[in-house]
């Protein structure tokens, strides 16, 4: 017998290997994954009314309801930026990160009915969402450019300049948080169903501590006290960087921005890990 | 060739039944401040319910497979037969990879396609011909790979009119065939069938068979199939094994098999009622009775020829029913038909409300000494399944007598004595 060299083509045991990400064979499925981004684009524009003119009506009026509210009543100052740019930006940025973390965190709810039923890599489907809602930001952020042109030409003090450049960097850092974030809390959910709501309100929270409404120079003057707690959060330099780059305003540190990549990195592979084993045991406890 | 395609090792699988907590964080705080900060009672202990952790963690524990070993050949079609419960769906679940087992390993070569219990993996909300793309590439086909077998497929199912309609408004017999037809057109080296077809009519079913065959035969592919209809396994397989409370019990030749689970699992007494089976939801039934006993083992004795079916219920809508007798041996082939619906076209129609179907089948007199077992179907032929009582009836006739009082066996005479 020649069997004992024999190659399979694949092994099922117990338990995956303690280190395998199976980022190989998420690849492997690339094909799928397109499909799923598609799908998720599309499943939106047939769900909404205004199909995808609500990619646009959504930043648009949270940024009038900000600058009234924390413009206006708080006077909550801009650094000097106008404040439908300030407000849109942090605006786009922000959502596209709460939104990816809270549909990833779904996860294995949501696609119950398909996962008992079929194989693929479920990190998949996580991945689809924050591709797709990738799509939307990029998307939302042409009503950014708009209004940015609008206040270019009549002459406000804003400059873009050659740390704009680091853009891909803030969409690797708001994406992989998202994403990262999200497969944890969706791994523990299938212990806890109720973990979700918990999940909507830290969320709501979270963003007042990040530089959406603000910017970082307020806290500085007023609150030096809560500072740390702010700089620990490794979304205050994705805001701020972009702030920067496109505005010319706030500030920009190397270390900041370092910190948030290796903290994404962290959450990432804690997150793939956590999935990976979750995703073996779960169809078992629906 | 006898390459093997598929190899199980040792495989376990174990449940656990219900969850360790309550399943929601608010529960089990609750659960955690009733317990020990205000030191009363588990809140969620169910009524009866002993909170013994030595008892628990024995009982909470179900073996569904339990050291499995068994090598399917290239090009081979097992058939997996075994009672509700014995572990076939988990065998191929484990296979499909969408559950894990506890122990042991399954070495295998090339793709597979799974066509698991009801459900096939669709995306409700996508069309036909968006879950044939996301369906063929969650079986490892790329794009080009799907449209060159896309036409094929929708033919096969019989969807043409309806692929670009959302697949949530198939009937479920639309959504077999469909499941059916992407898995066994991708060309997988392995195929995987769970009984769905007992969803399809029985044309389907012919055609399933007859495609599965095609891949094993002309193609090479091996094929893995779970079926109650032993006919079908029969038909189809070269070789199968019977499931028994999560071990293997036999494998071997197909024959050798079913003859062994047949054997095993005659009708054991009871009343006919309890293998009743509703397919529509507008009829609940009461009684059902054959020449006035409930009991789902009659005799029939040498110069009676009668049988009379009397079934009782009530309909919330006005229905036309006939009744559909399919007389089976004890290897579950077919050896008779009572259906007047088919025959004369006698076919009642039954008023909302209280409804009572009685019906006399007059046996040929010369019947041999036999055993049947019966399926009572109520229907509107060609049309709809209302209800049945599937595998109900053990009939024994006692057959007619010679000139001593001499028996003829069925299996030395056949179904009759001709005069
Ligand atoms: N998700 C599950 N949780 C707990 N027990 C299960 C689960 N799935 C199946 N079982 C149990 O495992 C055993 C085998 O089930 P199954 O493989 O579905 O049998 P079959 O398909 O032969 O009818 C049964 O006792 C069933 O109750
Ligand atoms: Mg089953």
């Amino acid at each position: 017998m020649s069997d004992i060299n024999k190659e399979w083509d694949f092994i099922i045991e117990p338990k995956g290997s303690m280190f395998n990400l199976n980022l190989k064979e998420v690849w492997h499925y690339k094909d799928l994954l397109e499909m799923y981004i598609k799908r998720d684009i599309v499943t939106f524009y047939k769900q909404t009314l205004l199909g995808p003119l609500w990619f646009f009506i959504q930043p648009f009026f949270t940024t009038i309801v900000f600058m009234f509210v924390f413009g206006g009543l708080a006077g909550i100052p801009t650094d000097g930026i106008p404040q439908p740019l300030f407000y849109l930006s942090g605006i786009c940025l922000w959502n596209y990160f709460s939104e990816s973390l809270i549909k990833t965190s779904d996860t294995f709810y949501t696609n119950q009915a398909v996962f008992g039923k079929v194989y693929f890599p479920r990190l998949i489907v996580p991945l689809s969402v924050t591709i797709s809602g990738l799509l939307k930001m990029l998307i939302q952020l042409f009503l950014f450019a708009g209004v940015y042109i609008y206040f270019l030409s009549k002459g406000a003090s804003i400059e873009i300049n050659r740390y704009a450049f680091l853009f891909p960097v803030l969409i690797f850092i708001l994406a992989g948080l998202g994403l990262g974030f999200g497969i944890i809390i969706s791994s523990m959910t299938t212990k806890y169903r109720d973990l979700k709501f918990l999940v909507a309100f830290a969320i709501q929270l979270w963003m007042y501590f990040t530089p959406v409404i603000y910017p970082l120079s307020v806290m500085e003057g007023n609150y030096k006290k809560y500072m740390w707690l702010i700089q620990a959060n490794p979304l205050t330099a994705v805001l701020e960087t972009f702030k920067y780059g496109f505005l010319g305003r706030g500030s920009f540190s190397w270390f900041a921005l370092g910190y948030s990549v290796i903290f994404t990195f962290f959450i990432l592979l804690l997150g793939t890990w956590i999935f990976n084993r979750v995703e073996r045991s779960f169809m078992d406890v629906v | 060739m006898s390459d093997t395609a598929i190899k199980f090792e040792n495989i376990s699988k174990q449940y656990r039944l219900g969850t360790i907590g309550t399943g929601t964080l608010s529960h089990d705080l609750n659960r955690w401040w009733t317990i020990n900060v205000r030191g009363k009672e588990d809140p969620y202990l169910k009524v009866g319910q002993v909170n013994d952790r030595e008892a628990k963690s024995t009982s909470d524990y179900v073996w569904a497979l339990q050291d499995i070993d068994l090598e399917v050949k290239q090009g081979e079609v097992l058939g997996i037969i075994g009672n509700n419960g014995a572990g076939k769906s988990t065998l191929l679940k484990i296979l499909s990879r969408v559950t894990n087992p506890s122990t042991g390993r399954i070495l295998a070569h090339g793709r597979i396609a799974s066509l698991l219990e009801v459900g096939t993996g669709f995306h409700p909300e996508l069309t036909g011909r968006e879950n044939i793309y996301m369906n063929g590439s969650i079986m490892g086909m790329t794009k080009t790979e799907i449209t060159s077998k896309f036409d094929e497929i929708v033919e096969f199912a019989g969807v043409e009119k309806y692929i670009d309609t959302p697949v949530k408004r198939y009937s479920s017999g639309m959504t077999v065939r469909l499941g059916f037809a992407i898995a066994a057109h991708m060309e997988p080296e392995i195929l995987v069938v769970d009984e769905v077809l007992a969803v399809g009519d029985a044309e389907f079913q012919k055609k399933a068979i007859g495609k599965m065959q095609d891949v094993s035969n002309y193609q090479g592919r091996t094929v893995l199939f779970v079926s109650h209809n032993m006919g079908a396994i029969e038909q189809l397989c070269s070789r199968a094994i019977s499931l028994d409370k999560g071990k293997i019990n036999l494998s071997g030749t197909t024959n050798e098999v079913i003859n062994h689970y047949l054997k095993n699992n005659s009708i054991v007494e009871g009343k006919i009622i309890d293998s009743l089976k509703i397919h529509n939801h507008q009829i609940s039934i009461e009684s059902i009775t054959i020449n006035q006993s409930p009991n789902n083992i009659i005799v029939i004795n040498p110069h009676e020829n009668r049988l009379t079916i009397n079934i009782k219920g009530y309909l919330s809508e006005g229905k036309k029913m006939s009744l559909e007798i399919r007389f089976y041996d004890q290897l579950e082939h077919l050896q008779m038909l009572f259906s007047p619906g088919h025959l004369y076209e006698n076919i009642k129609f039954f008023e909302k409300g209280q409804f009572e179907i009685s019906e006399t089948i007059v046996l040929p007199d010369s019947l041999t000494k036999n055993e049947f077992k019966l399926t009572i179907d109520v229907t509107r032929p060609n049309i709809e399944k209302l209800f049945s009582f599937r595998n109900s009836v053990k009939l024994i006739c006692k057959g007619i007598q010679g000139y001593s009082g001499l028996e003829f066996p069925a299996s030395n005479c056949g179904l009759l004595m001709l005069r």
